[in-house]
């Protein structure tokens, strides 16, 4: 009994000499555009989904189209410019949501695509 | 009760906002663009002012630009294919007249579509346009079914090319939508309108019926308009005229 927990703490001390040794595969997620995102970073890998969620319903429901924490720009600054996708083996969303297994439904219905860049120029007057 | 309550309280409101305090002068001015962070707002009521006579027969632009601008495509299944705005011939068998109108979501001040909807999805935005919350609708299509004017479509295969600004997927059901990203951006033209005006029929015309100055309002008040189906008393958004 004694040698099965030691060795079950041999092999869990041993786990953790390669993760600090950094053996653990890492997602490689290439941000294309810009220096900084619309928030810090490490606020924007946990919080993403409640902010685009927030936005979501304003947009929706009340008409308010602020380009800030609005999915449709997520995608602009975001999108491989190769296949100008949000998803795909490189792609921005994509290669973390597959890393961590968490399905993203936004792209059942939105389009994953930046937009053209003839559209792209036309704003808001 | 409510309803009276509501349309008093409305009626008010658009008063309050109209109310000029020096000509040309408006303490609201109703007809500017919103800005981004704005919300659409009741001093608003979109419309539009269908003229069945300058409707031409056989002409299908506004169909087009309408699935054009929103991505609404098909695939060859007449029964079963999306359809957002269609037109329809009406003729009388007495006098052998017949016309041609285009239809679309009605935009009605008590959809019925929103009364069923068992999730909310289906809903009246402020600035009275009606519209689906894809991310609530379950799919089960009431609202397809409560519409007297078989406005509202379902999506029934996967998507792809959508526009990044209007998001389709199966499973969900849709509508005109009075062209909302447009509307929003401060656009005064739907697509459609464009595309009829550009065809030189100028049949459809799109406006605030909440202000007095608009085209629209000014056309309403000089010729009339009627609804369709009046008689349910919905209230539509959408008004025709040259209906004989």
């Amino acid at each position: 009994m004694f040698s099965l927990r030691a060795l079950t703490l041999t092999m869990v001390l041993a786990g953790l000499a390669t993760t600090a040794a950094g053996d653990v595969p890492r997602p490689e997620v290439k941000a294309y555009k810009g220096e900084t995102c619309v928030e810090e970073t490490g606020f924007m890998r946990r919080n993403h989904m409640e902010l685009i969620l927030h936005q979501r319903d304003e947009t929706m429901h009340r008409g308010i189209r602020t380009t800030k924490h609005s999915l449709k720009e997520c995608i602009e600054c975001h999108a491989d410019p190769q296949t100008r996708s949000v998803l795909g083996e490189n792609g921005f969303c994509q290669s973390c949501h597959s890393y961590a297994a968490v399905s993203i439904d936004c792209f059942s219905c939105h389009t994953p695509k930046a937009r053209e860049q003839s559209a792209a120029v036309e704003k808001r007057p | 009760m409510s309803v009276s309550r509501r349309r008093f309280l409305a009626a008010g409101a658009t008063a309050a906002g109209a109310a000029a305090l020096a000509p040309g002068l408006r303490l609201v001015d109703l007809a500017t663009a919103r800005s981004p962070e704005e919300a659409a707002s009741s001093l608003n009521r979109w419309g539009l002012l269908i003229d069945a006579d300058k409707c031409a027969d056989g002409c299908r632009a506004c169909v087009d630009a309408c699935h054009t601008e929103n991505g609404v495509s098909g695939h060859d299944r007449p029964e079963t294919d999306p359809q957002w705005i269609r037109t329809v011939s009406v003729s009388d068998p007495q006098t052998g007249h017949s016309q041609q109108l285009p239809v679309m979501c009605q935009h009605c001040e008590e959809p019925p579509c929103v009364d069923v909807c068992p999730t909310g999805a289906s809903f009246r935005r402020d600035d009275g346009i009606v519209l689906v919350d894809k991310h609530i609708c379950i799919g089960c299509r009431y609202c397809m079914m409560a519409c007297p004017y078989k406005a509202r479509s379902f999506i029934h295969e996967q998507v792809t090319d959508q526009k990044p600004d209007m998001p389709r997927g199966k499973g969900t059901v849709e509508s005109c939508t009075l062209c909302v990203h447009r509307v929003d951006r401060g656009d005064t033209q739907t697509a459609c309108a464009e595309a009829c005006a550009k065809e030189g029929h100028r049949a459809i015309l799109f406006g605030d019926l909440n202000d007095a100055d608009s085209e629209i309002s000014r056309e309403l008040k000089a010729h009339g308009g009627i609804q369709l189906r009046a008689d349910l008393h919905l209230n539509t958004g959408v008004r025709y005229r040259g209906l004989s």
